[in-house]
């Protein structure tokens, strides 16, 4: 994919049945490096330096979100390259894959209203010097659209450390864990969150602040 | 020698004091029926599966079935009835 970014860099976009924001991350990703689509049914991560877990329903939800697509061949892979200290990143469903795979802590679970909810939040950068918001200032607001059923992040014992964004008041609808939007692995190599920063990269749906999250990976992809 | 292959239904459901918007929906659309005084309700799944291996079930609770962070089962056999292990059949929930 043709990119305007770092060429050092190369994203590497999981696909799975069901997913519907591949594109979209693929976008996002080439607009600050090289970037490529990776099939569920292969282990080979085609040299990619940093992984995103896109949003969308793998394998229908079926059973619980994320639970059948964390077992998928690439997620094997995945979960090597994350022990190995690769960059990964998980959105919206994806995030649901990293935690159903062990590789972020918690769990989520239906929205306290339970209804499906479409609708640009603004989240605070509680922590910026992780490799996913390098590019971010501490405490910005990044406005960014949120869209989804089974949001409402739930971790007992969670080390506030790992907290890297939140909602910004009166913009968690979910009912997440101490309004809790975005958290990292101990390592920091790992990252998830629900809201969807690849839909806000260009200014023609309002807002670019979803780029930092991208162009932070490739700042800290470049740095490994 | 053929193998005999048992039914066994796993029951899972939301782990007591999770918040179980579901379960709090039908509770509160109950009594608008005319049906008083429910409480403690809770939705939760059934997986129905025919095993060789009963023991196996177990395993696959652990793995794949539920999500022990956020949910608790059971496993209901002709014979016994066996749950998570942090769960009695008879504790309360809440």
């Amino acid at each position: 994919m043709p990119h305007g970014g770092d060429r050092s860099v190369k994203f590497g976009v999981l696909q799975f049945p069901g997913s519907c924001d591949e594109r979209d991350a693929l976008l996002a990703c080439a607009k600050v490096a090289d970037a490529e689509l990776l099939w569920h049914g292969d282990r080979d991560l085609k040299g990619a330096d940093a992984i995103v877990v896109p949003g969308g329903f793998s394998y229908g939800d079926y059973l619980r979100a994320g639970a059948i697509a964390r077992f998928s061949p690439v997620m094997e892979s995945v979960i090597e390259f994350a022990h190995d200290g690769g960059l990964v990143l998980g959105i919206c469903n994806g995030f649901q894959v990293l935690c159903e795979a062990g590789l972020l802590p918690g769990a989520l679970l239906p929205n306290v209203e339970r209804r499906f909810v479409c609708r640009q939040v603004d989240l605070e950068v509680v922590d910026a010097e992780t490799a996913f918001t390098n590019r971010c200032a501490p405490g910005e607001l990044l406005s960014i659209p949120a869209k989804h059923q089974t949001g409402r992040f739930y971790a007992p014992d969670l080390d506030p450390d790992l907290v890297v964004l939140r909602y910004a008041t009166g913009h968690c609808f979910n009912g997440s864990q101490d309004e809790i939007a975005g958290v990292r692995n101990a390592a920091g190599n790992v990252f998830g969150l629900m809201p969807h920063p690849e839909h806000a990269v260009d200014p023609l749906t309002g807002s670019v602040d979803g780029l930092s999250i991208f162009s932070s990976m490739a700042h800290a992809g470049v740095a490994v | 020698m053929d193998v005999v292959s048992t039914r066994v239904r796993v029951l899972i459901r939301p782990k007591e004091g999770i918040l179980d918007p579901q379960g709090k929906a039908v509770e509160r659309v109950l009594p608008a029926l005319g049906f008083q005084g429910v409480a403690n309700v809770h939705v939760g799944r059934l997986v129905e599966l025919d095993v060789n291996d009963v023991s196996q079930v177990g395993p696959m609770c652990e793995k794949l079935l539920a999500n022990t962070l956020i949910e608790e089962y059971s496993i209901l056999t002709p014979e016994a009835e066996e749950t998570s292990p942090d769960v009695g059949p008879d504790a309360p929930r809440g």
